[in-house]
């Protein structure tokens, strides 16, 4: 064993303890440490420490906070801030706003990931499918993942542009009434969800390609040799091969589309009349538009506990298919 | 081959895989010949794409403003120095807790993989308190540090350095080789591709983040690219081919690192399982 005189700080281990587990761990070492545990046991702390400390200062930090002010009146427009126990939980519960926004959330999660989950499924078996030119299906479906929020909305307020944008152009042209894109309260968030999907799928897809590109041959060819055709082996064969695919893409997708913010922010700061007003619109309304923190904050917490129960469902559901 | 054989599926596959890229990229294409054409043409109405003669019209209006170089200099200030930071403390947390024994590891590695359920934007209020108190509203470090916390990246490179046997490591330390030193030159090298990996989709995560930028920045001269769109996109009115050539511009940089990089993110997706922040 070598000594630890290089690593400074670290300092030598205490002998004993080392080099009891070494003797009676050595050879069927694979989990614990087998360079001897102990002896990098304070030089893995530094390693950590950086981590450690951002993580505590921008992660725990503000969960904690958060917690607390969810309690309190803090304001950003008052000094002084007092203990209000369960009042601003209490008054989440009885607020409209809190449950419609909610209701939009849940609404707009609905019809987006469906789509996003279908669609992206149908683009990797298309893509799989070994048609010539690889590299343009793949820019095609995913280069717009990799556009800043602004820019989408950018080049889609122009394509839902009420007179001159490309949509009412087409609407118009196969002799329908032009449509309110982003100014009907019944049409608005369903363009968000279609700007979404064009903007986000290509994750999704990329994904299930990549579990596509690893599935194994044999089974997919000893259905073929079996007679099975195309739709059958497609049905039978490969989409069960891809059901843990699957799991991870909903289950992700369906947190991405509760998380709703940005876009919806940007192009109608939730209107029409609060048609598309997502809940994290809401607490950004009532943080920093409203001033009031805590308030905002207890309502955060609400939502993140929906986020958890979404998600400890969703992993039963899927540990249950397995 | 998903299809096989059979001719028809074949065609039938290969049609529509065409006509859906070109749904997706329509909208594309629709900025890119709306940027080339002067306002007036924009604005009469009709279907054809042609409508106007070419011009680099609003794309000189654009740049006059002066601002978009700006923010595209911060951008890319911010997404490197993020990228750098994250890598760095994110691989040496890894490593720790994939070959430590100090105490406490299991609980701390089990607190950084359930935060990875927190949404950031639940995070928002209480950091921007954070950074009121810390004076650092309307500053570089403001935008940067809340983003250098990747619990995501850890849990991945983690399972990584997991894989690794641990033999070679070893062999290096009985040459009297210290951690740090095994870490940087042994470790290190056998996992560029998933440190590349991780580093690509920090970057993409740091380039495109709004809310954050949004919230801490108030300075036109600090903003990034998404954030100073945002605050001129009202500002532009009906200005379309303006809008358009701006946008486009500011999708540009990261098209051309994903056609660089094209092959190495498509795997990086597959051998991460995951991505984004």
């Amino acid at each position: 064993m070598s000594t630890t005189a290089s690593t400074g700080a670290a300092g030598p281990r205490p002998l004993s303890e080392g080099a009891a587990r070494d003797s009676a761990a050595r050879p069927a070492v694979t989990e614990a440490a087998p360079g001897g545990p102990g002896r990098r046991g304070r030089t893995g702390l530094l390693f950590v420490l950086p981590f450690t400390v951002a993580f505590g200062l921008f992660m725990v930090w503000p969960i904690v906070y958060g917690i607390w002010m969810s309690f309190t009146d803090e304001s950003l427009s008052l000094r002084g801030t007092s203990f209000v126990g369960f009042d601003n939980y209490a008054e989440a519960f009885g607020d409209p706003d809190v449950w419609s926004s909610l209701g939009n959330t849940v609404f707009f999660t609905l019809i987006s990931s469906v789509p996003l989950v279908v669609i992206a499924l149908a683009m990797a078996l298309l893509v799989h499918t070994g048609l010539a030119g690889q590299w343009v299906w793949r820019l095609a479906f995913f280069a717009p993942y990799l556009l800043p929020v602004t820019v989408v909305t950018l080049i889609w307020s122009w394509l839902y542009q009420p007179d001159l944008g490309l949509g009412n152009e087409l609407v118009t042209a196969i002799g329908l009434e032009p449509v309110g894109w982003l100014s009907d309260e019944s049409v608005a968030m369903w363009s968000m969800a279609v700007l979404t999907i064009w903007w986000t799928v290509g994750f999704n897809f990329l994904l299930y390609l990549a579990a596509l590109q690893s599935l194994p041959d044999s089974l997919h060819e000893a259905a073929a040799l079996d007679g099975a055709g195309a739709w059958r082996r497609l049905w039978s064969v490969v989409l069960p091969q891809l059901r843990r695919t699957t799991g991870l893409v909903v289950m992700l997708q369906i947190l991405a589309s509760l998380k709703v913010f940005d876009q919806i922010y940007i192009l109608t700061k939730g209107g029409p009349n609060e048609s598309t007003r997502p809940i994290l619109e809401y607490i950004y309304d009532v943080g920093f538009t409203g001033y009031r923190l805590g308030y905002a904050s207890s309502i955060s917490y609400l939502f993140f506990a929906i986020v958890i129960i979404v998600s400890i469902a969703q992993l039963r559901f899927f540990r249950q298919g397995d | 081959m998903l299809l096989g054989a059979g001719r028809w599926p074949r065609a039938l596959g290969g049609t529509a895989l065409i006509v859906m890229a070109a749904v997706w990229l329509l909208p594309f294409v629709w900025a890119v010949v709306t940027s080339f054409q002067s306002e007036a043409d924009v604005t009469t109405p009709g279907l054809s794409p042609f409508k106007g003669a070419f011009t680099l019209e609003s794309y000189r209006e654009v740049f006059d403003r002066g601002n978009l170089p700006v923010w595209a200099f911060n951008s890319l200030l911010i997404a490197a120095v993020v990228t750098a930071l994250t890598v760095a403390i994110s691989t040496l947390a890894a490593y720790g807790f994939s070959r430590g024994t100090f105490r406490g590891r299991r609980a701390l590695m089990a607190l950084t993989v359930a935060s990875i359920m927190v949404p950031p934007q639940l995070l928002i209020v209480p950091l921007f308190r954070q950074m009121l108190a810390f004076d650092l509203v309307d500053t570089y470090w403001a935008v940067i540090l809340p983003q250098i916390v990747a619990p995501m990246m850890v849990f991945i490179l983690k399972r990584f350095f997991d894989g690794i046997p641990r033999e070679l490591e070893e062999a290096a330390r009985i040459d009297g080789a210290s951690d740090l030193r095994v870490f940087w030159s042994i470790v290190l090298p056998l996992s560029r591709p998933i440190v590349a990996a991780v580093g690509i989709f920090v970057f993409i995560g740091a380039w495109n983040n709004f809310l954050w930028p949004f919230i801490v920045t108030n300075d036109s001269d600090l903003m990034t690219l998404p954030v100073g769109l945002a605050t001129v996109k009202d500002a532009y009115g009906t200005v379309y081919a303006q809008s358009m050539a701006s946008a486009l511009l500011a999708a540009l940089p990261l098209i051309v690192v994903f056609l660089l990089f094209q092959r190495r993110i498509v795997r990086s997706v597959a051998t991460t399982g995951l991505g984004g922040t």
